[in-house]
This record gives structure tokens, C-alpha cells and sequence, in this order.
């Protein structure tokens, strides 16, 4: 019996302090580090630039030898309903497959339990007719935009994926998907630009809080950009270099990235 | 040597030395900057997030004739931007880019672009800043990169100091450089041919009797599209040329809008005497090829702008009198002093 009650009391001390631990303050005017994970895939399988093999939905095969795309105007909605948006200007991020580093969106919020986030895939319109002074980092078109940027048509490409696939019959089996357009200066062009909204509560709510670091992590399958709404074959179209091209394409991936989990 | 003699060499070098001061004191005028002309509207180019610099200014001509702007160093902006053509590449219907690679388009020239509100054929490009970057990095053009270009700037003797001199600060951004080349371009105004004289009551100037006539003419029968003072409207259409072999499909390569197939910017009409070949892949050689094709040649091709088919009928009836009136109207047009300006040579 004393036993017992030790271990009644001992268990008590441990769930008492675990709900302790659930239940943080969080103080809404401190601002803490939060990281969005791509983590890019494709189905099952961990994207693997240049050596994995895929297969499309059209069964063809195919590797991905570049993957490019940028995420922008990130919108984080607490438990309260109250949005949070993160300032413009620090707000624009380049997801390169061949560069670890960027694979993390590194964010300061404030502290809170989030439910849902949201961003853009690709460069809002308003961005993409800024003055060039306005177009920094990232957005440089003389530095880490220079792949990402359609001259002849001004605007950014927001998403890039380029590969190689056997069933391609030109030279060299190339296969380029480039898909951009903001909607145009002054008459309108297509617009590709998609807000991608998701669920934080089902895969692990995000605890935001000054002195750690709290992980999102989200799979982005690049095998839903190729399928969904419609089922791309390299066969048929190994290039894709304009706005209303693109549409399909940014139709599929609109679907592509999950919530997977969260590392509080 | 007598006491004479040293005074005539004193006298003269006292001369020499007043002549010297009379030079110094005038002294070249200081750099005026953008200036609008008196008869054109407000320009459209944003002076307001790039004011014009000499330094900024000068820093912009030494790139426009930059060959390091082209991947094989061989050719600049000013190579298919000739100032002696009115910044068109004379006598070619189309340009060579590095490697003689060919285009599909006539250079059109670098003429009061500061009223320009897009640029290229099809306009695919609104701001003149983001301008440059199209020729630098086309495959058939420049065919080089923009971090390419800015390298070989930062490793170049001259050019840090260039910047610093121009922004105050040596590094080379892509804002630096572009801004830099916005400068110059907005800087090539002409607006000294004789119709801006006349527009301007400057030194008794008038027309003569057929340019007045041609002048009436070309208000009626052009004036919709080449409106003055710039002598056009900014606007896309289709003039009803031939589909070539190219098939070309103009601004509907921008926005993919099928009623903007065939359709073109329309050039202005200033300087036609030193910017032929005319038409966007410069297939009319001459003036009267034009005309020809306006009264004649007309096509009902798909979007064919309206008032190219009026009453029934394609194209504009000429008779060859209003042909020679208009044709003297236009050559009030021709700008000689932009052609020799120096301001703008290399």
C-alpha cells in the first residue's frame, strides 16, 4: 500500500507538471524563432536531385536535375482567431532543392499555439512591380533570382522543376516546367499565384515560445505538381516557359505540401 | 638683350596667362539633368525613385557602350542601338546578337522612352529599369548573365570607382547598374526637328505649305494611333502586315490573350529618315514601302485594328498628292542634332 501511494503520488507530481508544461504562458508582445520546413519529396520517397528515379501518373520515369520555387507572405493564425503577419519585407524565402539552407523558412512570431498557416507560393503582384531598388536578396535578378525571373515578360517564375525523362525524344531528354505569372502590369495575363493554407492542429500544434525553437515541417510532393487536376506527360509536354501554360500546373501544386509534423 | 625685348615677353605671357583665365571662367554649363521639352506632355519614366545624376548619367553611357555586357565581350547596348541611326541598327531588318546569332525583331530605338509606358514590341517589359535585362540575357542578343555582368563590373579596373563616384558607394548592385542605364536611356530626348521649332515659335520656323497640308493629313488619317507630340499612343495593334514565315504573334506572346494576337506597339513617327528598315521584324526598307503598304497591302489578318478597315475597305486611301504631303510633314520629324549630340555618343 505505501507503495502504491508512492507511485500515486510520484505519478501525480509527473502529470501535474507534465500539464504544467502544456499550458506555457505566452506573452503575445515577445517575439520568438520559428522555422517552416520544405521538405521536398516525391511520394514516398525523399527527392534525391539528378540520381533518384521517378514515375510520373503517366508512368513515365524521370529525374529532377533543379527544383526551385519561392513561398512568400506568411500568415500565422493563433488559438485565440488572432492572424499574425509576417512583415513584408522579411517575408520572401527561394526554396532550392540543392541548397540544404534553404529549405528552412526562418521566421520570428510572436509567442502562441498556432492552428493554421498560410503563404503564397511564388512573388505577389504587388511585389513583382515594385521598383528594382524593392527587389532584394532573394528577389535579385542579378543574384539568386537570376533563374527565377522571366526578362522578355518581366516577372518572377514561382515554381521550377527541371529534369530528364527517357520518354522526352529531343536531344537530351530535357524536360522544363516553368510556371510564373502575377496577373500583368497594365491588362491582364494569367495569374498562377496560389495561397497555400494549412491545418497545424491534426499533425502537432506549433508552441511558439522566446528560447526555443519550433520546427514546422511540411512535405512537398512534387508528384502532385505533375497530377491532381491534370496528369502531365513529359512525352507530350517536356516545356512549359509561360504564365498560361502554367495554370495547370500551379492547379496541381496548389495540393502538393502537408503538414507532416512539428518539433516544439 | 635690351629692356624692350623683356617686356614683350612679359606682355605676352601676361596675355597668355589672361587668355588661360578667360577659359577657366567659362567653364562648360553645369549638368542640367533631365529636362522636359516645352511642347511634350509629363514623362512617364518614375524620376522620383532615380533622379539624373551627371555622375549617374555618365556611369550609364560608359555602360550602354559596355561590350562586357555580352557573354563573348564583343558587343554593347550601342551595337544594335546606333546614336547615327537614331539608336536603330541601320539598314538591318533584323539584329545579330553575339555569334551573328539572328533575331526575330528590328531594334527600335532609344528615343524618348521617358514617355514610353512599356517597352519591347510587345511590351512585355513595364518598367525601364527592368529593360536591360532582357537584351543582356537573351540567347540571341547579349546571351550573357546579370551575375555574369556584374562580376566582370566589380572586377573590372574601372568601374568600382565609377560606382562610388555616381552612388557614393563602390559596391555594384543590380539596382546601381540598372538605374545607371535608365539614366542614359531617359536622357536620349529628341525633340529638335523642325515640328518641334514650329510647336515652340523658336526662330521665325514655319511649314510650308505641304508640310501644313501634311501635317492635316497625318492628324486625320494616322493621328489616331501616331498621336503628337510623340507621335504615338503607347497602344497595340495589328497594321494588317503579312503573317511571315515567323509568325510573330506579338503582345499575345506577353499576355496570352487571343484578342492581342498579330497585334504591336506603335512606333512613333519621329526620326523615320535615319530608322529604317520599319515594321517590327523590319521588313518595309523605305518610307513609301510603308505608305505603299497602308494604302495597298493591308491584310485581314485576325485582330486587325478597326480603323484599318473602315467603310468596307482595307488600309487608308492615299492619293499620290496627300502621299507627297504627308511624306513632307514627316521629314519635319527628322531630329539631325539627337544624331550628333554628344552628350550621347560613346
Amino acid at each position: 500500500m505505501k507503495k502504491f501511494l508512492s507511485i500515486a503520488v510520484l505519478s501525480t507530481i509527473i502529470l501535474s507538471s507534465c500539464k504544467k508544461d502544456s499550458t506555457p504562458e505566452y506573452d503575445p508582445n515577445v517575439k520568438a524563432d520559428l522555422s517552416v520546413e520544405f521538405d521536398n519529396i516525391a511520394g514516398a520517397a525523399d527527392l534525391q536531385l539528378n540520381t533518384g528515379s521517378y514515375t510520373n501518373a503517366a508512368g513515365e520515369s524521370f529525374k529532377v536535375t533543379k527544383l526551385k520555387y519561392y513561398v512568400s507572405n506568411f500568415k500565422f493564425t493563433n488559438a485565440n482567431g488572432t492572424v499574425y503577419t509576417v512583415p513584408q519585407n522579411e517575408s520572401y524565402f527561394l526554396i532550392d532543392e540543392s541548397n540544404a539552407a534553404s529549405h528552412e523558412a526562418e521566421l520570428s512570431i510572436p509567442e502562441g499555439e498556432y492552428t493554421s498557416v498560410s503563404f503564397v507560393l511564388g512573388v505577389d503582384s504587388l511585389r513583382n512591380t515594385m521598383d528594382v531598388s524593392q527587389r532584394t536578396g532573394v528577389l535579385d535578378v542579378s543574384g539568386a533570382a537570376t533563374d527565377m525571373y522571366w526578362s522578355w515578360n518581366s516577372g518572377y517564375i514561382f515554381f521550377r522543376m527541371d529534369g530528364t525523362s527517357p520518354s522526352i525524344a529531343a536531344a537530351g531528354n530535357v524536360f522544363q516546367y516553368h510556371v510564373g505569372g502575377f496577373g500583368g502590369y497594365s491588362s491582364p495575363q494569367p495569374n498562377n499565384l496560389k495561397t497555400i493554407t494549412l491545418d497545424l492542429t491534426t499533425r502537432g500544434t506549433p508552441k511558439v515560445k522566446a528560447g526555443k525553437a519550433t520546427n514546422i515541417h511540411l512535405m512537398v510532393d512534387i508528384l502532385k505538381a505533375l497530377s491532381g487536376t491534370t496528369n502531365f506527360s513529359f512525352a507530350a509536354i517536356a516545356h512549359i516557359h509561360s504564365a498560361a501554360a502554367g495554370t495547370s500546373v500551379a492547379n496541381n501544386y496548389v495540393n502538393m505540401i502537408r503538414h507532416d509534423h512539428t518539433e516544439n | 638683350m635690351n629692356r624692350k625685348y623683356w617686356l614683350f615677353i612679359l606682355f605676352f605671357l601676361a596675355g597668355i596667362y589672361a587668355c588661360q583665365k578667360e577659359v577657366t571662367e567659362t567653364a562648360p554649363a553645369p549638368f542640367a539633368g533631365f529636362q522636359k521639352p516645352a511642347n511634350f506632355p509629363e514623362p512617364a519614366y518614375h524620376f522620383n525613385t532615380n533622379t539624373v545624376t551627371k555622375d549617374g548619367f555618365e556611369l550609364g553611357r560608359k555602360l550602354f557602350y559596355e561590350t562586357m555586357l555580352s557573354v563573348n565581350n564583343t558587343i554593347s547596348c550601342g551595337s544594335c542601338h546606333i546614336q547615327t541611326s537614331a539608336f536603330t541598327h541601320h539598314g538591318h531588318t533584323v539584329s545579330h546578337g553575339v555569334f551573328d546569332r539572328l533575331g526575330t525583331r528590328n531594334s527600335p530605338p532609344i528615343m524618348n522612352l521617358a514617355w514610353n509606358t512599356s517597352f519591347m514590341w510587345d511590351g512585355g517589359i513595364a518598367d525601364l529599369d527592368l529593360q536591360s535585362v532582357a537584351p543582356i540575357t537573351n540567347h540571341l542578343e547579349m546571351d550573357e548573365t546579370m551575375p555574369n555582368v556584374l562580376n566582370k563590373l566589380r572586377n573590372s579596373a574601372l568601374y568600382p570607382a565609377l560606382f562610388q563616384k555616381a552612388y557614393g558607394s563602390a559596391e555594384i548592385t543590380t539596382t546601381a547598374f540598372l538605374k545607371s542605364l535608365s539614366q542614359f536611356m531617359a536622357m536620349c530626348v529628341s525633340s529638335n526637328s523642325k515640328y518641334d521649332s514650329v510647336m515652340r515659335n523658336e526662330g521665325n520656323k514655319a511649314f510650308t505649305a505641304d508640310e501644313l497640308a501634311g501635317r492635316e493629313l497625318v492628324k486625320q488619317k494616322c493621328g489616331n494611333c501616331h498621336r503628337e507630340p510623340l507621335f504615338t499612343d503607347n497602344s497595340f495593334r495589328n497594321n494588317g502586315l503579312a503573317i511571315s514565315m515567323v509568325n510573330d504573334e506579338g503582345r499575345y506572346l506577353v499576355t496570352q490573350n487571343n484578342a492581342d494576337k498579330y497585334r504591336f506597339k506603335v512606333p512613333s513617327l519621329r526620326n523615320l529618315a535615319y530608322t529604317a528598315p520599319f515594321m517590327h521584324d523590319g521588313r518595309l526598307l523605305t518610307l513609301d514601302a510603308v505608305l505603299d503598304h497602308y494604302t495597298m497591302q493591308v491584310q485581314s489578318t485576325p485582330n486587325l485594328d478597326p480603323l484599318l478597315q473602315q467603310n468596307g475597305t482595307l488600309g487608308i486611301p492615299l492619293t499620290a498628292g496627300e502621299r507627297t504631303k504627308i511624306i513632307a510633314f514627316l521629314n519635319t520629324l527628322n531630329d539631325r542634332s539627337f544624331l550628333f549630340d554628344k552628350r550621347f555618343s560613346e
